[in-house]
């Protein structure tokens, strides 16, 4: 089982992350020269979409993983992972609302990013109910991680096709190739919070998976017990 | 660990069937709990238990349709699920439903198992063993139109389309007319003087106990006795039964 | 070689298994149609604005009619124990998924090919000219459709909200899909340049590589238990 120890160390950094983010969202980075305060959201917005993409990114891994090895803890990693995403995209998605409804007016666009992150959403919101719904254990397991290797290697592709469909977005300041659209410390606004999220990422996803192995080692018990 | 005839000796030939602490979990649910079993070509072992005991897991361990949550079961030769996809083919079954696609003509489904398990002169086959368990006049009926002592005949026509090393029946007397029971034993025979092993899961004392060489009761997912049939009476072996708690289920 | 004989053998006798009742492909062109005469009354009874939305209500007709084909696929297999049968045969998983596919693409097909003429009557269009092209569309998007839609009806199956979990999750992840062959489908009505359309079908062949590699490599997990 993860150590306590990894548990804690990760909850005391994530903290501390998470209090520099705020700093540096609110009070270090300079209001956006057009948009305002209402801009500080995206230092909310913007790492909390990369962070779900990571953790989608690891119930990718840990899938296949397990349908290689069936090794628990990957289901565990995997489970835990997709609901921290799915709790993280969205509320990357009504922090994006809140963002939009000043600035352009209207809580939703049906543009590029927004679409494909909504999509994302609703396929990771079926693999949890897949899993609530699957009685079997190691059946729901095995159910989940087909849906989530397909879920994720349907991305870019999801992606492309809605790009392809429209665009309305502001272009990619962090993921875009060439010179940076961002401010210096707008940047280093954007990457400590980042760096919180992804600690805070960490630390639920230990916390968590913590809690499963603690639930398969029960049942291992029963198991020996009744044999 | 129990071995074929109870006493110490090694088996003859090498067995048919071997399994050694096969386990089984659902969930929670503890289906099996450590089965060793033995059966050597030729043997017809008949499983009792009632429902719930576990027999139609143990089947479906054997016919590589359910993985073993712990243990090891060898089955023709192969162990269950590493033997690849072409080690089933030694292995025929008869399950609790039975398995007939209703809308399709008796020859369409024997058609479609011969295509199935990849066999060749099918047409011949299909003849065949229509001919042998008296359903040739109904061959392009649909099977919606058969009775269900048809349907089991159908079943059992399926079953035999090709020799197999291994016959793993649930319950084949449920629902079987006198003609019906009678092709079945015949057909038992037939097969355990052809080398085959069989494995007869059944609530069906006096049926059972009437064709096996080797007897089993199952409980809780436990094997609770195991013996040869010619070392027992049926009368004993009824008490024995009920000794395990077993015979309200039983006839 | 005994693989193709598999597959054409289970796709063979879906089809037959189908034809005998007419069960499912009665369902199937009744809710199509129904769905096509519904949409004048939701746009309506704008006539210019059905002909002008008609490659998305086709996409949409054709979808939601394949959703009730899917399902009652697999639950053919599941009376009778016919899926364990069908499981304890020699045959490499890979062969049943892509047999169970054929018969899959086939129905849905049909039910297409059925669905153009009947859109045409109802909304007065001309699609008989265009039906090369728009079929060059419509069967990419069909495979991917009823490859995503086999693997996913293996695995809700056997679930208690089996007719709700089937749709929702098969909608998004196909949304890549149903997009192009919309885009695609519009190209043609509007007579444009088929040209116009390759990036579609680019999207379209790269969405059913990536399923049916997916799925050939992942049904043998989904249907052991």
């Amino acid at each position: 089982m993860i150590g306590r120890g990894l548990e804690r160390a990760l909850g005391i950094l994530a903290v501390i992350g998470l209090l520099a983010g705020l700093y540096a969202g609110f009070l270090y980075a300079p209001p956006d020269a057009v948009q305002g305060e209402v801009q500080r959201i995206m230092y909310l917005h913007v790492p909390l979409i990369l962070v779900s993409y990571l953790a989608f990114f690891v119930v990718f891994v840990t899938s296949i993983l397990y349908l290689a090895r069936r090794c628990e803890r990957h289901d565990a990693i995997a489970h835990s992972s997709a609901e921290i995403g799915v709790l993280f995209t969205a509320l990357a998605i009504a922090a994006g609302s809140i963002w939009g409804r000043p600035t352009w007016g209207t809580w939703w666009t049906w543009d590029a990013r927004l679409t494909t992150t909504t999509i994302l959403l609703l396929i990771f919101i079926g693999y949890l109910m897949l899993r609530a719904l699957v009685d079997d254990p190691s059946r729901g397991a095995t159910f989940s991680a087909v849906l989530g290797i397909i879920g994720f290697l349907d991305v870019p592709i999801i992606h492309m096709s809605v790009v392809w469909w429209r665009t309305l977005h502001q272009p990619a300041s962090v993921l875009r190739p060439g010179p940076s659209t961002v401010a210096p410390d707008m940047q280093v606004a954007l990457y400590t919070n980042l760096a919180a999220f992804v600690l805070l990422y960490g630390y639920f996803l230990v916390k968590r998976v913590r809690l499963e192995e603690a639930r398969w080692e029960l049942s291992r018990l029963r198991m020996e017990g009744a044999a | 660990m129990v071995t074929p005839d109870g006493e110490g000796r090694m088996p003859g030939p090498a067995p048919a069937v071997e399994t050694r602490r096969l386990v089984k979990w659902y969930g929670g649910y503890p289906a099996l709990r450590g089965i060793d079993l033995c059966v050597a070509p030729g043997d017809i072992l008949a499983l009792f238990g009632s429902n719930g005991a576990g027999k139609t897991t143990l089947l479906r361990i054997l016919a590589g349709r359910v993985r073993p949550t712990a243990g090891t079961a060898r089955v023709a030769g192969f162990e269950v699920g590493k033997g690849g996809d072409s080690a089933r083919g030694a292995i025929g079954t008869l399950a609790h439903g039975h398995q007939l696609y209703e809308t399709l003509t008796a020859t369409e489904n024997l058609a479609f198992a011969a295509a199935m398990l990849g066999l060749d002169r099918a047409a011949e086959r299909i003849a065949q063993v229509l001919l042998r368990v008296g359903l040739e006049a109904a061959a392009g009926s649909s099977v919606r139109t058969f009775s269900s002592g048809m349907k089991r005949r159908l079943a059992l026509a399926k079953l035999m389309l090709r020799e197999c090393k291994v016959i793993l029946l649930d319950e084949p007397y449920a629902s079987l007319d006198l003609q019906a029971t009678k092709l079945l034993e015949e057909f038992l025979m037939a097969s355990k003087i052809g080398g085959a092993a069989t494995i007869l899961a059944t609530h069906n004392l006096t049926m059972g106990f009437g064709v096996a060489d080797r007897l089993a009761i199952l409980r809780q997912g436990r094997l609770v006795f195991e013996g040869r049939r010619d070392e027992t009476s049926l009368e004993a072996f009824r008490a024995l039964f009920s000794l395990h708690g077993e015979l309200g289920d039983v006839e | 070689m005994s693989f193709v004989r598999r597959v054409v053998a289970i796709a063979r006798k879906d089809l037959l298994a189908e034809w005998r009742d007419r069960e499912s492909f009665s369902a199937m062109f009744f809710f199509a149609f129904l769905v096509l005469f519904l949409f004048n009354f939701a746009l309506g009874g704008d006539q210019t604005l059905i002909r002008g939305a008609s490659s998305g209500l086709l996409w949409l007709a054709f979808t939601f009619t394949s959703v009730l084909g899917l399902a009652r696929s697999i639950q053919g297999e599941l009376e009778n124990d016919c899926l364990d049968g069908l499981l304890m045969y020699p045959a490499e998983r890979e062969a049943i998924y892509l047999g169970k596919l054929l018969g899959n693409f086939t129905v849905i097909l049909v039910v297409e090919l059925v669905i153009f003429p009947l859109f045409a009557v109802l909304y007065n269009m001309d699609l008989w000219a265009r039906l090369p092209k728009l079929l060059l569309i419509a069967v990419p998007g069909t495979i991917g459709f009823a490859a995503a839609g086999t693997l996913l009806s293996a695995m809700t199956a056997g679930l208690r909200a089996r007719d709700a979990m089937l749709p929702f999750l098969l909608f998004p992840l196909t949304i890549p899909l149903i997009l192009s062959a919309v885009k695609g489908t519009e190209v043609v009505l509007r007579g444009d340049p088929f040209e116009l359309a390759m990036p579609w079908l680019k999207l379209m062949a790269a969405f059913d590589t990536v399923i049916l590699v997916a799925s050939l490599l992942t049904f043998e997990y989904l249907v052991e238990e």
